[in-house]
């Protein structure tokens, strides 16, 4: 049974490796796609249900104990990730079908899709840091690949800054690693945090501390190590924008969000302090940039920026509340972000330019869409009933519990401000003057509704459903909040 | 400007063979000893670039018509069959297990799973590598 716990990493590799044998069969490669993802969605809920009703899974693989091998960890948190990730993975491969071009489709773009899949599963359920690297580089590489994917020469440069910002932070992630075991001896998540508890605040650990929240701060666009996002994620196509921005600073929020509390949670009065502060800035800084852009894409992915900083501010919380309210917003922003990233390739397919002053009533043609991004718009900023709301509502109380009134200020600002950077969108690109005939239209987007549809369904449910969710919400911040459980899980009874 | 490389192209003919052996040897070494899928998959692919500098790449296209994409696809499924295999038997994923079997002529020897595992890491090494270098050093 404890094997199971692989399969979310095995089925999208084994996808990708397959598919890697017919690849100018794109009609094949398509519906490989589509069902292999179909399946690691089944799987995923699953082993979700199995987690909540008998508690946290490990796999001990090759059969070498912990902490001497390297065990996966099915704890709520990770299962709800994976889980959510496999179920944005889906639309997004449905929307590349119409969208990416036969060109890319030729040249390996689901199988690098799928490996990325599986490099981002992995980082969520391994319980070994080492492994947590291992993972990070597999859904890396597969990213380089993707970023570049098609060649264009915009996509080529970003693409370099991109490679280079990622191999320094690499680099600095083994040198945390190589420290972290030189001082602990250990690599295992689950004894990393025995022994840093009975050690107690070492500078030295601290230091650690540091060090890891600049690699995992430049992987998860954390101020001020963000300056590489806005470009990467703006030039490639849609379908590769919505994955990286769903999936791949989030799974540098979720490594910080692992050690932060379960790992460095001793001195907590200078590492979490200045996660406070930098979360308070990114939110901020991200909200300038998604004010100050005019340009639809840019905007978005500006926004990418604030909900690290939304997220980011829970952790730094460290309060049972908090970290509900930011696994609550780190779920729904995977789902919203690929929505509005859906939502805004089909504004531009239809509209023909990503500048705003050069699109107005899209909805006269296109009132679905049109919808579509107004309650995406309202979910992002947090209105309620739709699903960002919960997240923020729980963020708010335990931000408040933690005495950051000040920050919980700056966050009701940038929630604002937020919503205000989208609904401009609204009325000047969705609303106003028509500025394309008919017969101006450019390219059907019939084909890119479904998926869109989907993932703004999903985002509802995550709002109206909350009732639904809370147990698994709820299971998953009581792991982080009290380690001790994690702990057993991973080294046996006697731990 | 024409080179002359006759010396080079003759060479070629006997050293390579030696290296691709001795890839071979260090190959079915690793487990115990040094050695294994991942070197033995360098030295492979430096015979073949070898060969490439010596010849040039339609010469050697046509004595081994490999498509080398293909060939890492097929070290993956042998990497990874090996762990799928461990569903089977209901062990933890990655389980490895060996026996001793009796060949003609070698006698004795240690099989173990991890074999199958080394040859696709060996396979997996030997596509990448003459893929990039394909990939660099041909013309548009």
């Amino acid at each position: 049974m404890s094997n199971w716990l692989i399969l979310p990493v095995l089925i999208p590799l084994i996808a990708g490796i397959v598919a890697l044998f017919f690849p100018k069969r794109v009609t094949a490669q398509r519906i490989w796609a589509f069902i292999t993802s179909l399946i690691l969605i089944g799987v995923n809920v699953f082993l979700l249900t199995y987690i909540l009703a008998n508690g946290i899974m490990t796999l001990e693989l090759g059969g070498w104990e912990a902490p001497f091998g390297i065990v996966l960890v099915g704890d709520s948190l990770a299962v709800l990730l994976t889980t959510t990730t496999s179920l944005v993975t889906l639309p997004i491969i449905y929307f590349s079908f119409s969208t990416i071009g036969v060109g890319r489709e030729k040249y390996y773009y689901y199988s690098f899709i799928q490996f990325l899949i599986a490099g981002v599963s992995g980082a969520f359920l391994t319980g070994d840091i080492f492994n947590l690297f291992v993972c990070f580089e597999v859904l890396l590489l597969a990213s380089y690949a993707l970023i570049g994917h098609g060649s264009t020469k915009t996509q080529l440069k970003e693409s370099f800054n991109y490679v280079i910002v990622n191999v320094v932070s690499s680099a600095f992630f083994v040198i945390g690693v190589a420290y972290l075991y030189a001082v602990t001896g250990t690599l295992n998540m689950a004894q990393l945090s025995q022994r840093v508890s009975e050690t107690g605040a070492e500078p030295i650990i601290t230091v650690i501390a540091i060090l890891f929240l600049i690699v995992f701060g430049l992987k998860g666009a954390l101020f001020p190590l963000y300056f590489w996002l806005p470009g990467s994620y703006s030039v490639p196509p849609t379908a590769i924008g919505a994955i990286f921005a769903a999936l791949l600073t989030k799974v540098g929020i979720y490594s910080i969000f692992r050690t932060y509390s379960i790992i460095f949670n001793e001195d907590t009065a200078v590492t979490h302090t200045i996660l406070l502060v930098l979360s308070a800035v990114t939110m901020i800084i991200g909200v300038i940039g998604a004010i100050a852009y005019r340009d639809v894409k840019l905007i978005l992915v500006y926004n990418v920026i604030v909900a690290v900083g939304f997220i980011l501010f829970g952790v730094a919380s460290l309060n049972s509340d908090a970290f509900v309210g930011a696994i609550y917003y780190l779920l729904h922003d995977i789902v919203i972000k690929a929505a509005l990233f859906l939502i805004i390739g089909a504004l531009i397919t239809a509209a023909g330019t990503s500048k705003l002053s050069g699109m107005g009533g899209i909805i006269k043609h296109h009132p679905l869409l049109t919808w579509m991004f107004f309650i995406s718009a309202l979910a992002l900023a947090g209105v309620p009933p739709l699903g960002g709301f919960p997240g923020k509502l729980m963020l708010v109380v335990g931000g408040a519990e933690a005495g950051h009134y000040i920050v919980v200020a700056v966050m009701m600002i940038a929630s604002l401000l937020v919503l205000f950077s989208v609904i401009r969108i609204f009325l000047q690109g969705f609303l106003g003057e028509p500025k394309l005939t008919h017969a101006e239209q450019h390219g059907s987007i019939k084909a890119q509704m479904p998926p869109i549809v989907f993932l703004v369904a999903l985002s509802v449910f995550m709002g109206i459903g909350a009732e639904v969710m809370y147990p698994f919400v709820e299971s998953a911040a009581q792991t982080l909040i009290n380690p001790q459980a994690y702990i057993e899980a991973v080294l046996g009874g006697e731990a | 400007m024409k080179y002359n490389d006759v010396i080079l192209q003759t060479v070629t003919k006997f050293i390579s063979f030696l290296i691709f052996l001795f890839a071979i040897y260090i190959f079915f070494n690793g487990h115990q000893e040094p050695g294994g899928g991942f070197i033995g998959g360098l030295m492979t692919s430096a015979a073949l670039v070898l060969l490439l500098l010596a010849f040039d790449m339609e010469t050697v296209r046509r004595a081994m018509p490999i498509d080398y994409k293909t060939m890492i696809a097929i070290g993956l499924v042998f990497g990874v069959g090996t762990g799928v295999g461990s569903f089977f038997f209901s062990t933890p994923f990655l389980s490895q297990t060996f026996g001793y079997f009796h060949f003609p002529v070698l006698g004795e020897l240690e099989l173990t799973t991890t074999l199958a595992f080394d040859l696709g890491v060996y396979l997996t090494v030997v596509g990448a590598t003459m893929t990039i270098i394909q990939t660099i050093g041909e013309d548009k």
